[in-house]
């Protein structure tokens, strides 16, 4: 997302839009000094939690749980004493007269633990176990990571996510546009009825109505197949309004014309309506990307057999009845998330210039 | 990307085929399964060899989250959509799509020997006789404390016969020796009230069978623990935080050294043995006491067969091969789950870990399910006992934070579990 | 995807290229479907092409939307725990009744289904505060954002990285933040304070769920806005500049009516996502404390879904009822706007 920082400034150039949020341009005003803050603060924000998660990621189930949190992944440092098999936990030990040394530990025994001098394997002591604190270097989990990614089917699951989400998208894409063209641009008969079927649907979550599309999705066979997951979410009134409401602004003469010099129309559609409309339609294939990428509760009913699972279902898989592995669920989510944020860093660019170089009206 | 994505769909198109072609030419069978730690690893290990002695049978381990056994699950079986096996944890609701594997499998005798008790928890109401799976794992729910503390705090911890009274006692003078915030968690889960309720001398049914969910024993164990919440021995966070019957542990708080004593069941050692280890003695004890009795409850996970399958015949082999005593053993000792074997229960099995908190902790709890009171056993058996437990948590738990009073909330448990009692009735 | 048809003829850019090469495959399977739909308007004409432009959105808008809400009025009607509606005992309005049975709605605890009211009033304070929220700090950041500053590619994609994440994750995210011993009471007690109990206390609960949501969703609607802000013709503010307009008027009289078609894109899709929220609410405070964020969703999803008896009628009528004020509420609302639209 570095090249970001590199986006040429627009044609119309810094003087209008200089003036465009309120008295600026001739030094320091009030308002920049909060423009700046504001930023700053925005910046953090927005990323800083998303940072922690990253973080939480590579730390070992152990140091999850713990309190006050560590900034980094620690793990204890283990040591080789001669005379033992084993490496041994590391601590720093403070004694009565307050000397501070580091001993390695052999075993805790109630409340007292036996440590040995890592210099010196022969001189043993007890210590009560309030006066050592474990010595921790940075250590990175990657087990979070590469364990799972062992045992469960990863590429599957990511390849399954990636259909669902590009062939939802597009069809998505292509048939709200053409309902929305074709409720934008047509007088007909039904299509107030239509209309009002598009916009009483707008508010009604999917969740709702849950049990009731699974039945649909049963008899019409489609249970265990990746369709299931990408057809039923296809006709989204949201888009269809969304589109609808873009299409209206785009003058008429402009098709009036078109009609004149013969165009079909589906000519007219996709050769004029469609291009006009990109900002719109760039709007509603974020939308469209971000659901099904995520989609969650829908997947995990109609999907059963691994082979179809999406990424969605897999990392969540590793919570349990009585458990949740959240060393393994944090790092699965990263992994998650990363297609997504690889795909915006390419595409913020079009994604958001696009819709503010046309406006959306 | 365009290319790279008709690609994709290309190549998963060829796999969709040829997974169809292999399914011809053998039989899978799948398996739903969910995970608490280590066990679907163990199980595809079994399954291996499974699949290495019978080269015509593949089975496949569908893992899925937990939520997905719990809602998923039954809206599937009932649309007809089930897999094979599945893993479930809500035993007696499920039983109508159990198949029944008496026909299918070599000795039911063996079956009806060593699972006998827990056969029953998997049967429709009327029916003595079907063999529908076995218990991946039985659990008992009972307290663990941090031993290490009560050694800080030079407090005796309370012994055989200790009530509950005494336990909240001996925590609150331990964790005002130590500095740590909060003497006693429980698991926020009906399940884990049920027990001591029992304790105190709850009931749960009436003479004729029927669900009695509020009585006096419940009453006290309520009362005490809404106490308890009021006067910081048990932290909010638990039971007054979520809403409903969503479960919460305290786990992360008890490895903390955050509690004193966590009441939460067998199922945690394994974790337990993970995150702790080494760290301070948590030490599982015998369940405390009431005027009734001295009693957790029992309860599990297990694999059973499903009516949907097309392949019972291959289900009965697998359920034979996953059921054997050599099989069963290896799982149970690597998993650290307590064997729901009679004859495993009664040999000892061999777990797999060094770590001696942990062995104390399984044979504690191991050595606790003979003395299970009856009453907790019908409860685990009744097909509608997580109305019960869920109408007791949500509604105990909104009295906790205040929204309703002790009294409201024993009214609504009753108007809960008799309404949704009412209309799983209505199916005739 | 058929941006080239506007762009100009020679690509010169990277991305134009890319844009060039993405549209081919469009172009492609434009030009096919042509084919049929050139044939039927050559056979019915003009009039019926519009029937043919929304019939594969309405088959499956059918199948998948009017279906199933018949279905699940079906089952608000009957009752049991059978799926299949031949299964199920007609009740009639039983269900209905049931959830109204109040002896007073303004309180929830005189209700019978207590928990469908609690919900019903905790998703109009949630919805109240967090659009209203919403659209407050979408517009602040856009106004910043449309400023003449440096780098605005990048805040622009910092605030719109979140709304990337899926919303378990955003919950999830938070709520290790916020717990007892999150990041936050940490930072608490580092400063010297008492740690919060922030999913204990009802109203805290409730400030974390607005502020979560908004957090992930705004950079969406900021987006919006500022496009809206762009198109904003530069020589308005500079006529309004020459004449001596203050600030202030300029926003009132300039700014905020031609932002107005963009504003309500935003208020109407920020309405509805608020109205369905669910799953970062309840991955983060699980409804509770008590059912202090429990919300109408979350209750017909519990009640339907995630129970162990899956009371599919009393979810259904639940969820009939809250189908017909959000139609209700969706028609007043293009209502006024259609109004001021005119106005």
């Amino acid at each position: 997302m570095a090249d970001i920082a590199a986006t040429p400034s627009r044609t119309i150039g810094g003087l209008a839009t200089a003036r465009r949020g309120g008295p600026n341009g001739r030094g320091w005003h009030w308002t920049d000094i909060f423009t700046y803050v504001y930023l700053a603060f925005g910046v953090a924000l927005m990323f800083l939690p998303v940072v922690w998660l990253v973080l939480s990621s590579f730390k070992t189930q152990a140091g999850l749980q713990e309190f006050p949190p560590t900034l980094l992944p620690l793990g204890q440092v283990q040591v080789e004493v001669q005379g033992f098999d084993e490496p041994l936990p590391l601590f720093e030990v403070t004694f009565e007269d307050g000397t501070v040394r580091q001993m390695a530990q052999i075993r805790r025994i109630g409340i007292m633990s036996q440590m040995v001098d890592p210099e010196n394997p022969e001189e043993r002591i007890q210590v009560s176990i309030d006066d050592r604190e474990p010595i921790r270097e940075f250590r990175v989990a990657w087990e979070n990571y590469t364990k799972p990614l062992e045992t469960f089917n990863f590429l599957t699951y990511l390849n399954n996510s990636v259909i669902v989400t590009a062939a939802a998208t597009l069809i998505t894409l292509l048939i709200n546009s053409m309902a929305a063209y074709g409720l934008a641009i047509y007088e007909f008969r039904g299509r107030n009825a239509v209309m009002l079927f598009v916009i009483g649907t707008l508010m009604i979550p999917i969740t709702i109505i849950l049990v009731p599309t699974y039945l649909v999705v049963t008899q019409l066979g489609m249970v265990n197949t990746l369709w299931a997951v990408i057809i039923p979410g296809c006709a989204t009134p949201t888009g269809v309004f969304l589109l609808r409401q873009y299409m209206l602004t785009i003058p008429r003469d402009l098709i009036e014309a078109a009609r004149m010099d013969k165009a079909s129309e589906w000519q007219i559609y996709w050769r004029i309506v469609l291009p006009l409309s990109l900002p719109a339609i760039a709007v509603l294939a974020i939308f469209s990307v971000m659901w099904r990428w995520n989609d969650f509760l829908w997947p995990l009913i109609v999907l059963n057999r691994s082979e179809v699972y999406t990424l969605q279902i897999g990392l969540n898989a590793f919570q349990g009845e009585l458990n949740v592995q959240w060393h393994f669920v944090l790092a699965m989510t990263v992994v998650a998330l990363i297609p997504v944020t690889v795909v915006f860093a390419f595409l913020q660019r079009f994604i958001t210039t696009g819709i503010a170089s046309s406006g959306m009206k | 990307m365009t290319k790279t994505l008709t690609r994709t769909l290309a190549v998963s198109a060829a796999g969709f085929a040829l997974m169809a072609g292999s399914a011809m030419a053998q039989t899978e069978l799948r398996m739903t399964w969910y995970n608490d730690g280590n066990e679907g690893e163990v199980m595809r290990d079994l399954l291996d060899t499974f699949e290495e002695q019978n080269p015509d049978i593949t089975v496949v381990l569908d893992t899925v989250p937990y939520k997905a056994i719990l809602e998923s699950l039954p809206v599937q079986l009932a649309a007809g959509e089930g897999p094979d096996l599945a893993r479930v944890t809500d035993l007696g609701g499920l039983a109508q799509y159990y198949l029944d594997l008496t026909p299918y499998i070599s000795d039911p005798e063996y079956w009806e020997n060593n699972f006998g008790p827990f056969l029953e928890w998997k049967r429709e109401p009327g029916n003595d006789s079907a063999i529908t799976g076995f218990m991946t794992q039985l659990t008992v729910t009972g307290p663990y404390v941090n031993k290490t503390l009560f050694e800080q705090a030079g407090v005796e911890m309370p012994g055989e016969g200790a009530t509950w009274d005494d336990w909240a006692e001996a925590s609150s003078q331990v964790a005002e020796a130590t500095g740590v915030p909060y003497p006693m968690a429980w698991d926020r889960s009906g399940h884990r009230v049920a027990g001591p309720a029992i304790s105190m001398g709850a009931q749960m049914f009436t003479e004729d069978g029927e669900p009695a969910l509020v009585d006096e024993g419940l009453k006290m164990m309520a009362q005490k623990l809404h106490d308890w919440h009021q006067d910081g021995t048990m932290p909010k966070e638990l039971w007054g935080s979520v809403s409903g019957n969503q479960y919460l542990g305290a786990n992360e708080d008890f490895a903390n050294a955050n509690v004193v004593l966590y009441m939460s069941g067998s199922w945690q050692i394994p974790q337990f043995a993970e995150t702790i280890g080494d760290a301070f003695d948590w030490w599982a004890v015998p369940a405390p006491c009431g005027p009734a009795a001295c009693t957790g409850m029992p309860g599990g996970a297990a694999l059973v067969a499903l009516k949907d399958t097309e392949h019972p015949e291959e289900v009965g082999t697998l359920m034979d091969y996953l059921s054997s005593e050599e099989v069963l053993s290896e799982f149970y000792a690597r998993t650290l789950f307590i064997p729901g074997h009679l004859g495993l229960a009664e040999s000892g099995v061999d777990f797999e870990t060094d770590d001696p908190r942990a062995k104390h902790a399984l044979s504690t709890f191991a050595a606790a399910v003979p003395s299970i009171s009856p009453i907790a056993f019908d409860l685990q058996g009744y097909v509608n006992n997580r109305v019960m437990f869920n109408a007791l948590i949500s509604r105990l738990g909104e009295a906790i934070v205040g929204e309703l009073t002790l009294e409201e909330a024993y009214e609504r448990m009753e108007q809960d579990v008799a309404q949704q009692i009412a209309e799983r009735e209505r199916d005739g | 995807m058929a941006s080239t048809d506007i762009a100009p003829p020679e690509p010169v850019t990277l991305t134009d290229r890319a844009k060039a090469v993405a549209a081919i495959p469009a172009r492609v399977v434009f030009a096919i479907l042509e084919i049929p739909f050139r044939f039927v308007q050559r056979i019915f004409g003009i009039g019926a092409m519009p029937y043919f432009f929304i019939l594969p959105n309405m088959v499956f808008f059918g199948l998948f939307v009017i279906i199933p809400l018949f279905i699940n009025f079906a089952f608000s009607v009957t009752g049991g725990t059978n799926l299949f509606l031949t299964d199920r005992p007609y009740v009639g309005l039983e269900q209905y009744e049931y959830l109204a049975a109040c002896a007073n709605h303004f309180d929830p605890t005189t209700c019978r289904e207590d928990r469908f009211w609690r919900g019903i009033y905790n998703t109009v304070v949630f919805v109240t505060f967090q659009v209203s929220l919403m659209v407050l700090f979408s517009l602040i950041t856009a106004l910043i954002l449309n400023r003449d500053i440096r780098y605005r590619g990048f805040y622009r994609a910092a605030f719109f990285f979140p709304v990337l994440l899926s919303p378990v994750v955003v919950a999830l995210i938070w709520k290790w933040i916020l717990l007892r011993d999150g990041v936050l009471n940490a930072g608490l007690v580092g400063l010297g304070l008492d740690r919060i109990l922030f999913f204990v206390d009802p109203q805290w609960a409730m400030f974390w769920a607005i502020f979560v949501s908004i957090w992930a969703n705004m950079g969406f609607y900021t987006l919006i806005l500022l496009a809206g802000l762009q198109a904003i013709p530069p020589d308005l503010y500079e006529a309004a500049e020459m004449d001596g307009t203050k600030p202030e008027r300029v926003f009132w009289r300039i700014t905020l009516p031609l932002l107005w078609p963009n504003m309500l894109v935003v208020i109407v899709l920020a309405l509805i996502k608020s109205v369905q929220v669910f799953d970062e609410v309840f991955v983060l405070t699980g409804g509770g404390p008590g059912t202090a964020t429990q919300f109408i969703v979350q209750y017909i999803y519990t009640t339907g879904f995630a129970s162990q008896v899956q009371n599919f009628g009393l979810a259904s009528a639940a969820s009939v009822v809250l189908g017909v004020v959000l139609f209700v509420l969706t028609l007043l609302q293009l209502a006024v706007v259609r109004r001021r639209d005119q106005g």
